[in-house]
């Protein structure tokens, strides 16, 4: 059986389960004639809001069920476990803190009994979730009535989330309320112990705390308790996921520079999901053309949104975020400006806000990929990129460190390039006629490559070796990479011209620089892998290492595609199909998208001291590599075929038939993609959110201190 | 070493060596071809009407699917009579200070390329059906449908252009459909897209790549074209695939007289030279010369017309259509 035959197969076989709407595709090869303002359409508009209602309710009820279990009084014996378990978990510090006020407060008794308060609350029964659906008949098919339910659940679906985070306030609340109450009882139990249980209780917590002094050997320190070396986790848990490092603690980093790196992640997230979500809906609109038919939506106008808000907003912003990161922290000083950080900031986000509206609205630069904006919004971004341009080169003259690590040469390197190759792009004395095209092929390819991509090999730098806790394997392959990126990537713009009418010379010369390519590519790729050489059994333990490696392996695989695609004979059967589509997607989400995340899952627990659920990560990272699988191998595959049929001289709408399934298969990749990022922002959120959690020890020993208010967060 | 350890130099160099490349290879050569190359002497500057059609075709970001260049490369002869040249784009230059210059060559062929779509599809009302929605002439078309570049009137005046949509793609509104302005520019730029005749004596450019001729010669007929394919391209998007055509634009194919009937003359001469003898269709564009038809084409269709959909006309030979051929050529002639 071929490879498009069992595709084939699959695709059937997951259509069973999808939209009936999608159905046509794959059996007439027509387009589905699905809409949104058609029965069908709102009747799945109705069926999405009800599984979300679903979801929304026994979300909520199973948060109910947490408040009272929380609210529940505990017994007696389950008191007195809970506060020997308290006891027993003090650390060293904390017992002699305890210790040294026993001294205090020597010779008076205090006798004391506290009462367990008891919890007067209601138990909180779970709400009925009343969503009223209606008989299914004929009625069903009018769209006044579905329009009339949709607007119905609406109101209660956001009424059901709002009471949802009421509840889980209110969850949270009585989770700190309990533990004050806990604290109470266990500073009154505390207070209540002998003094020889308090000597017993150092010694343990001593115990429990011992490390090997690593003078065991020399034994100048007697050996007090060994029993300490046994750790007993009292409630083990069947594992989900497998327990990965966590990320150590930094001894300091500058409070200002933490907000404005978070706030960086914060924007970058929020473009990457809406500029996703569009890919998302022009993904399906190549099965669905006539899902909608509003001038502001229509494909041609959300296609650079997509484009370009996943460029400037998601990958420059992020990148930026990391260099702000690096760059201080490898000339051992600290950011020059913090201002110039925050101004860069607003400008970006309001260029892309600015260029989005305009080009819905249907005003552009005049048709070449990756510049519709048009020059004034294009400024802003000029603006805020110069001014990290200036903040990083004025970091590094003040830099404390006599040579330059090879992070900051990729990094301040590519904050140049981006700006010359803006000015070239958008100054209009050499744009006419062939002129156009000629400076549309050099802009294009020089902003993916000098501009993404050489930034994040910097990234890549600085992170890859930290998070290997070993030095990057060789210096001098970075240096060779370096300059034989510029050397070569420069020239090869307009290798997405070959054949056109632009000169022949330029054509040839852009394939050669193209194949050139090859020798950056390897030299980066050998020396990121070398890096790995000894240390892989730690990819096992991490979870930012997969991530670097997904990236590692895209960046040779992708970069070498891309020479591949260059050559005349190959831009025969590959130009003008959506291998292009999937090259580009490989490339920028492969390689900068996953590098990104990689930075990201290291550097923000290190800022916030919080880590994101393990799951979740997990989520995103293999959603993330299976949808792009499913995204870009059904569309070469496809192309492939496509581009053989137009050698072949068949008439053009059977490409077009022929590509229906695959354009299917690259909607669902797609949807997959889009998931992932669901999971990506909820991580980033994690570990961003500030949740006044109370720890119950240390609260009942500053308690009894009587230093601090005791109800204060620790994080 | 000096050079990476101070910062002033290390990123000079990188930004000399960059720029230094880039005025090489993009600088230079976009001036050169800028200030070179002129336009062709038969090219004609498009029409206000037009120029305000390509601002709608670039408003709407057309050019994602729909490239403008036919490659010197075999297979994109079914978009052009020769290659594109730098000639055919001298003329474009920026409109208004807000945007570029658009030449909207393209990266991405998702729909067809657009070169000299006034000479394949000249038919306007073709055009605004098309525009409408793609799916009424080509069911299998994914482009996107442009229904906000139409009004709907209960009593169009008689200035008003009436565009026949069948009524499953109203979706129940009221009245006729008519085309906005904005829909006739565009049209009219669309039919403005015309490759433009070289000066004569000049040496057509080839295209390379050529596909290898069948070999295997196991007769004369394997040698003749497909005349299902010839349809697929040149005739379906308006007699569609099953002949029938669409009742008040395009005339049926499936038990018309001139297919099946005696007067291959007249049959021979639409096909080349188009029709607009019926008021109640679209009037036909010149198919045959402008993709330069010959007998063997011609001949190919012809069967394909008279032996499919229920229609059984007598099979023609090439040596029969090259006479009518040179009738014609004869009469237009005189």
């Amino acid at each position: 059986m071929n490879p498009g035959k069992i595709l084939k197969r699959f695709a059937l076989l997951l259509l069973s389960v999808l939209p009936g709407a999608l159905s046509a595709v794959a059996q007439q090869g027509t387009p589905s004639d699905f809409s949104f303002d058609s029965p069908r359409g709102m009747a799945w508009g109705l069926f999405v809001i009800l599984v979300m209602l679903l979801v929304a309710a026994l979300f909520l009820k199973q948060k109910v069920n947490d408040i009272r279990s929380i609210r529940k009084r505990k017994s007696l014996k389950e008191e007195n476990e809970m506060l020997n378990a308290h006891t027993r978990k003090l650390d060293s510090q904390q017992v002699s803190r305890l210790m040294s006020f026993k001294r205090r407060s020597n010779g008076v008794t205090v006798s004391l009994l506290i009462l367990a308060t008891v919890f007067s609350l209601a138990p909180i029964t779970s709400w009925a979730q009343d969503t009223g659906s209606p008989s299914a008949g004929s009625l069903l098919g009018e769209k006044g009535i579905i329009i009339t339910i949709i607007l119905l659940l609406i109101p209660i679906l956001f009424a059901i989330i709002f009471l949802t985070l009421k509840v889980i306030n209110l969850r949270n609340l009585a989770n700190k309320k309990q533990n004050l109450e806990d604290a109470d009882k266990l500073a009154a139990y505390l207070r209540s112990l002998p003094e020889e249980e308090l000597i017993k209780l150092r010694g343990q917590s001593a115990a429990s705390e011992y490390r090997l002094s690593h003078h065991e050997l020399s034994g100048n320190l007697p050996a007090d308790d060994e029993k300490g070396l046994l750790q007993i986790n009292e409630k083990a848990e069947l594992p989900i996921v497998a327990a990965k490092k966590k990320a150590l603690p930094r001894p300091y980093i500058d409070a200002d520079l933490s907000r404005l790196i978070l706030w960086h992640l914060g924007c970058a997230t929020f473009w990457l999901l809406f500029g996703t979500t569009i890919g998302e809906y022009l993904g399906m609109k190549f099965v669905a053309p006539d899902a909608d038919h509003v001038s502001w939506l229509s494909f041609g106008r959300l296609r650079p949104v997509h484009t370009n808000s996943v460029f400037w907003g998601w990958a420059s912003l992020g990148m930026l975020a990391l260099g702000y990161y690096v760059v201080p922290r490898v000339s051992n000083t600290k950011l020059a400006n913090m201002k110039y950080g925050w101004y860069s900031l607003w400008l970006i986000n309001a260029a892309i806000i600015l260029g989005t509206i305009c080009l819905m609205a249907g005003i552009n630069n005049g048709g070449g990929e990756y510049r519709e904006y048009v020059w004034p919004v294009m400024l802003l971004f000029a603006i805020g990129i110069t001014l990290p341009l200036i903040n990083f080169l004025q970091t590094i003259a003040r830099r404390t460190t006599k040579e330059i690590y090879i992070s900051n040469w990729y990094i301040v390197a590519s904050i140049i390039f981006v700006i010359v190759i803006t000015i070239v792009a958008y100054v209009p004395y050499w744009q006419n006629g062939l002129g156009e095209t000629i400076i549309q092929g050099y802009y294009m390819h020089q902003g993916v490559g000098m501009w993404f991509m050489l930034f994040t090999l910097g990234i890549v730098y600085y992170f890859l070796p930290q998070q290997l806790n070993k030095p990057i394997y060789s210096y001098s392959l970075g240096i060779l990479a370096f300059w034989t990126q510029i050397l070569f990537y420069t020239l090869i713009g307009t290798h997405h011209f070959v054949f056109s009418s632009i000169p022949w010379w330029l054509q040839t010369l852009a394939i050669v620089g193209s194949a050139g390519m090859a020798i950056p590519v390897l030299a980066g790729t050998t020396n990121f892998i070398m890096t790995f050489r000894g240390a892989w059994y730690k990819v096992g333990d991490s979870y930012t290492l997969p991530f670097f490696l997904v990236g590692i392996i895209f960046y040779f695989t992708g970069s070498m595609q891309g020479t591949a695609e260059a050559f005349r004979s190959t831009n025969l059967i590959w130009h003008f199909t959506d291998f292009t589509v999937a090259h580009s997607h490989l490339t920028m989400y492969g390689i900068i998208s996953f590098f990104l995340w990689a930075g990201i899952y290291a550097v923000t627990p290190r800022l916030t001291g919080k880590e994101a659920p393990q799951i979740t990560i997990g989520a995103h990272f293999w959603l993330a590599l299976i949808g792009l699988m499913f995204y870009t191998v059904p569309l070469m595959y496809g192309s492939t075929l496509k581009g053989l049929a137009w050698m072949e001289g068949k008439p053009f709408i059977d490409s077009v038939v022929l590509m229906a399934p695959y354009w299917l298969w690259r909607a669902i990749g797609g949807t997959l993609m889009w998931l992932s990022h669901l999971f990506f922002a909820y991580n980033v959120y994690r570990m961003m959110a500030t949740r006044p959690v109370v720890d119950i020890r240390e609260t009942a020993i500053r308690q009894l201190e009587g230093a601090t208010a005791s109800s204060q967060p620790i994080a | 070493m000096e050079l990476f350890d101070n910062h002033k130099k290390l990123f000079g160099a990188a930004a000399g060596l960059f720029v230094g490349l880039t005025i090489l290879v993009a600088i230079i050569p976009a001036i050169r071809n800028q200030e070179k190359n002129k336009p062709l002497p038969a090219a004609e500057p498009l029409s206000p009407q037009a120029k305000k059609g390509k601002a709608i075709f670039v408003a709407n970001g057309c050019v994602a699917c729909h490239t403008q260049q036919v490659r010197n490369v075999d297979m994109d002869k079914m978009w052009g009579s020769r290659p594109s040249l730098a000639a055919d784009y001298a003329a474009v230059t920026r409109t208004d200070p807000w945007r570029n210059t658009a030449t909207l060559m393209g990266t991405e062929r998702t729909g067809p390329d657009l070169t000299d779509i006034g000479n394949r599809q000249p038919s306007r009302d073709w055009n605004l059906v098309h525009l409408y929605n793609p799916r009424i002439v080509v069911k299998e078309s994914i482009m996107p449908a442009y229904p906000w570049l139409f009004d709907f009137k209960k009593e169009p005046s008689k200035s008003d252009i009436v565009v026949n949509v069948p009524a499953t793609y109203t979706k129940g509104k009221e009245g006729k459909v008519v085309a906005s302005d904005a829909a006739l520019y565009l049209v009219a730029y669309l039919q403005s897209l015309k490759q433009v005749k070289l000066p004569g004596g000049t040496e057509t450019p080839v295209f390379l790549y050529k596909k290898e001729e069948k070999k295997a010669t196991t007769g004369a007929a394997s040698a003749e074209p497909d005349g299902k394919s010839l349809f697929a391209s040149s005739c379906q998007s308006c007699h569609q695939a099953n002949g029938e055509g669409l009742p008040g634009a395009f005339p049926p194919l499936k038990g018309s007289s001139i297919v099946t009937g005696d007067n291959l003359e007249l049959y021979v001469d639409i096909i080349m030279n188009g029709y607009d003898a019926r008021p109640e269709y679209a009037a036909m564009a010149a198919v045959g010369t402008n993709m330069e038809w010959t007998e063997h084409e011609v001949a190919a269709i012809i069967n394909y017309e008279r032996t499919n959909w229920g229609n059984n006309g007598k099979k023609v030979t090439p040596e029969e259509i090259k006479k009518i051929l040179d009738f014609i050529k004869l009469k237009a002639a005189k």
